[in-house]
């Protein structure tokens, strides 16, 4: 290896481990990350780490208790295994979450980018529009979408994935409008790079760092989402496991199983936590100006 | 003859306010330059005169309002930005603020060798090559090629700066203030490499500055800027010697040296005021609200023209120069003392 | 003649995510009544660091050590509401950016006033009277219908003299300004620097002026000391130690402003100091500036070397002082 090589790989290796370093100072930062790194791998696994068929009832033992024989978390009202269903239910809970949140991301940066390079009319079109769209809360706008789209999984990621596409919007073009007088953008226009070089390369990639901690925020509201949007009925159908169905399907048990409520709010609080504490983290090892 | 590098003529810009507030900012009201080839021509003056304005006017980073700005002859005011891609590799612009001025996400190697790419100049081991090359011509060791900007000194920033605008061999370099956010030892040694670099290469320079000494050091000829407008050009070591200009003169005593004992003697002129608003900019000469030899209403109502004040080349705009150059006494009119009497 | 500010052996730690940095190092100075002491250095020098420490104005990761005497109080060992008493009454401080040192929802007058109030128990109408007059003493025109203006509608340079007249209103014993004049421009520099003067001559205040700019020393400075990485390295009179410097760090920092009036226009090459300032983790065991010195020896190397009086008035800390211009090699990178 060339020293040239070398001394890459060096600088690379320094800043790595300083970042890493900078992270592991964070216990909060470390316990989301780990959080994250857990439900991942089990909504990967879940098939093979499933005691039983999740869509299987057994109506001789409905509404068992957690730490009964053979069912660690209990059964529900048509005898399932509530473990099995939990983690068959991380798989729509996290592909909602990921795909949400990616598809708002796309779309919203490039609008974004638009907007806040060009300014001019397109700029207060795409502004006008995403001030229409924040005018409606969150979940109103999510739901209002999704009974238009007609339920499904991938209509349920959808319709979040649109209600969260200002947010994107803004950040990108608040970013935007700061970074296009940065010297340095000044600098490539006075080298005659044409707009595509400048967007991505010059902007683009300084506004990495807020729509990461953005991304981070936003997983948790869609995972949120779309249990709630399942909980609905416009979401995930039956006989698909949802954490977001199958608290819907505990309300009406409450009093005699309340067991069988509180253990998906608590993989749905387990799992926002995480991704949120994570987000935190990632600000401040990302974000200079969020540091003391 | 040879011809100029560049030539402005009657350059305006103007920024309309919001609706709101109204009115318009004279930003740059009619400046005419020319800098010759491999000539360094300094452009001084305070803050709201105007002086940043024209070198992004020049480089085409505002649309000018008015006037004409000619490259090695030929017209771009009005260029495209297509057509204005094929002059880039003639004008280059170094910046202020060494830390906006490198994009944090790219490295050294990589930000000196984008012009060459964008302009297709090199590529390959050959880009390589002038990439190493560059560096070290601007004094900054190999290995820091694959740093990030934030692993740099604010000098070396500037120097990977420098080596980014040579990079093209331009035959303008319009450097704004490329030291006044260094520090002294720093300054001198960037303020040494643009000059080496300047001999060596022979680019022609426009330099920015507001600091007289630095730019005493470095030019060749120099414009003073007030309001938008040149009140005085001549070469550097008259200017210096016997400004004519009244605001020139002010400027210069203000201006402290680092010798107590002769700064402490020095005659100094304290101007009274600020600079006037560019929105709503004096009639007449925009000089005579904090000029102490102003005559009402001679310098009230008209405003003087640059003109030769001594058949040398020397140019001022000022009613109060006699025809055989003369300049108007300003140190007895208003002194320090005169001004501390009347608290 | 008794100091009226003397600070003994300070020294300012700051506790960071990458470990401790020693900002200032056992620095003493002391400033007479009326006297004007500059703090001359680069950024990262600790100049700064000094003076917040005498208002204690660093934040909480600063651990600050050492005596700081006002007339006889000692400061370090005030409650932090006797701290508050002493700040803008006997101590005040103007700051480099007078843009945002001012509130923006209030009148300059009633900023002015508040001082008065807290600290003279003067009442509205009076402290209005009092700010009136504090504005003509720092030559604002018009003072009488400035003082209902709110600070948007000031320029820069009226906006550090409205920042003064808070700093003297309760004619404070001592005044730290920190780079007064930097941000701004030529002509109004002239114009706070005479108002300090004045300010000195009419009030007996002592200023400390913390400033990178020499020429602003030589202008006004009385005596001066010159840091390099939390050390005071030099220190003298203002006219000896231009005239006469000593340490290798004050004679490049001389050297590396442009003096073509020296040279009679014609001058060749500025004196560079390659290298940066060291950020220091622990006392040194070396000089803090022999990595960029040219007078470096091994004798350097080893230890700091200690501030010894080698003029009448006039101290450096350096194992071979001199006011011989060094010849610092060229083309290393800054």
């Amino acid at each position: 290896m060339t020293t040239a090589a070398l001394a890459v790989d060096n600088a690379r290796a320094w800043r790595a481990r300083r970042l890493f370093r900078r992270f592991a100072s964070r216990p909060p930062a470390v316990v989301g990350l780990v959080g994250v790194i857990l439900v991942v791998l089990i909504a990967i696994f879940a098939p093979l780490i499933s005691p039983y068929d999740p869509a299987h009832g057994d109506y001789n033992h409905v509404f068992l208790a957690p730490f009964s024989a053979g069912h660690v978390l209990g059964t529900d009202d048509l005898g399932r295994d509530v473990l099995s269903r939990i983690l068959q239910g991380s798989r729509s809970s996290l592909s909602a979450g990921l795909a949400a949140t990616l598809l708002a991301a796309v779309v919203g940066v490039s609008f974004g980018l638009l907007a806040g390079y060009y300014r001019g009319p397109l700029d207060t079109i795409i502004m006008r529009a995403t001030d229409v769209m924040l005018a409606f809360p969150f979940l109103v706008l999510a739901v209002g979408l999704a009974a238009i789209l007609g339920p499904s999984l991938n209509n349920a990621i959808l319709a979040l994935a649109i209600s969260s596409v200002p947010g994107y919007v803004r950040i990108t073009r608040a970013e935007v409008l700061g970074l296009r007088e940065q010297d340095y953008v000044q600098a490539a226009i006075v080298n005659g790079a044409p707009d595509r070089v400048i967007l991505f390369r010059h902007i683009l990639r300084n506004c990495v760092s807020p729509l990461v901690v953005q991304a981070s925020i936003t997983i948790p509201t869609m995972i949120i989402g779309e249990a709630a949007l399942s909980f609905l009925g416009i979401g995930v159908q039956p006989p698909t496991a949802s954490w977001g169905i199958m608290l819907s399907s505990a309300q009406g048990y409450i009093s005699q199983a309340p067991w069988y409520a509180l253990i998906p709010g608590v993989a749905i609080a387990i799992t926002a936590l995480s991704f949120n504490l994570l987000g935190d983290g990632l600000r401040d090892i990302l974000d200079p100006r969020a540091t003391k | 003859m040879s011809e100029n590098v560049l030539e402005v003529r009657q350059l305006k810009k103007y920024f309309s306010l919001p609706r709101s507030s109204g009115g318009t900012v004279h930003a740059v009201d009619g400046v005419d330059l020319t800098i010759g080839q491999g000539e360094v021509v300094g452009l001084v003056g305070e803050s709201g005169s105007g002086k940043s304005t024209v070198g992004k006017c020049i480089v085409r980073l505002l649309e000018p309002t008015e006037g004409t700005i000619r490259l090695q002859g030929r017209d771009i005011t009005t260029a495209s930005r297509r057509q204005l891609r094929g002059v880039r590799t003639e004008m280059q612009m170094v910046f202020q603020d060494p830390y906006s001025t490198l994009n944090p996400r790219m490295t050294i190697g990589d930000i000196v060798a984008e012009p060459l790419q964008l302009h297709k100049l090199a590529r390959g081991r050959e880009l390589d090559t002038k990439v190493a090359g560059l560096l070290d011509k601007v004094g900054l060791a190999s290995h820091l090629r694959h740093r990030y900007p934030h692993e740099l000194s604010g000098g070396q920033r500037q120097r990977a700066g420098l080596a980014r605008s040579l990079s093209v061999e331009p035959s303008l370099l319009v450097a704004d203030e490329p030291v006044s956010a260094l520090d002294v030892s720093v300054q001198a040694a960037v303020l040494n490499l643009l000059m080496d670099l300047q001999r060596d290469m022979g680019f022609s320079c426009l330099f920015i500055g507001h600091d007289l000494a630095t730019v005493e050091f470095l030019c060749d000829r120099v414009a003073v800027m007030y309001l938008g407008r040149i009140v005085e050009e001549v070469n550097t070591t008259d200017l210096f010697r016997a400004p004519k200009h009244p605001y020139t003169q002010s400027l210069l005593s203000a201006a402290v040296v680092p010798d107590p004992k002769l700064q402490r003697t020095r005659q100094r002129i304290v101007l009274q005021g600020d600079i006037p608003s560019p929105i709503n900019p004096p009639t007449g000469c925009t000089f005579h609200t904090r000029c102490p030899v102003a005559q009402i209403p001679l310098c009230s109502d008209t405003s003087p023209a640059l003109t030769d004040v001594t058949g040398r080349s020397h140019f001022a705009s000022c009613h109060l120069i006699t025809a055989d150059g003369t300049a108007p006494d300003v140190t007895h009119s208003q002194t320090t003392e005169n001004a501390w009497s009347k608290n | 003649m008794t100091p009226r500010l003397a600070v003994k052996d300070l020294s300012v730690r700051f506790g960071t995510d990458e470990g401790e940095i020693l900002a200032v190092d056992r620095m003493s100075f002391s400033v007479e009544p009326g006297e004007v002491l500059a703090l001359v250095g680069e950024s990262g020098c600790g100049k700064s660091v000094t003076a917040m420490s005498v208002l204690r104005l660093l934040p909480s990761i600063a651990s600050v050590s050492g005596s700081i005497l006002l007339d006889d109080t000692e400061l370090t060992t005030l409650s932090t509401a006797e701290m508050r008493e002493i700040r803008g009454r006997d101590i005040s401080m103007i700051f480099q950016e007078p843009m945002t040192s001012l509130n923006p929802s209030f009148t300059i007058g009633f900023q002015i006033g508040e001082v008065l109030r807290r600290h003279e128990g003067m009442s509205r109408r009076q402290a209005r009277e009092r700010a009136i007059e504090l504005l003509e003493l720092v030559r604002m025109p018009a003072p009488r219908s400035r003082v209902d203006e709110y600070p948007h509608q000031l320029s820069g340079g009226m906006r550090q003299r409205v920042m003064i007249a808070m700093a003297v209103a309760c004619s404070p014993k001592v005044l730290i300004a920190d780079e007064p004049t930097t941000a701004l421009d030529v002509t109004i520099q002239a114009q706070i620097l005479d108002i300090l003067r004045d300010l000195r001559a009419r009030v007996g205040t002592s200023i400390v002026l913390i400033t990178h700019d020499l020429g602003v020393v030589a202008d006004i400075a009385d005596r001066v000391e010159v840091m390099y990485a939390g050390h005071k390295v030099e220190s003298g009179p203002v006219d000896d130690l231009f005239a006469n410097p000593q340490h290798p760090y004050t004679v490049g920092l001389l050297g590396a402003v442009p003096r073509p009036d020296l040279a009679g226009g014609i001058q060749v090459r500025l004196q560079e100091i390659p290298g940066l300032v060291p950020v220091l983790r622990s006392e040194p065991e070396a000089c803090v500036f022999a990595p960029r010195c040219v007078r470096a020896t091994a004798e350097c190397r080893e230890a700091m070397p200690p501030l010894e009086l080698l003029q009448p008035r006039q101290h450096a800390a350096c194992f071979h002082p001199g006011s011989r211009v060094a010849d610092y090699s060229e083309g290393v990178s800054a």
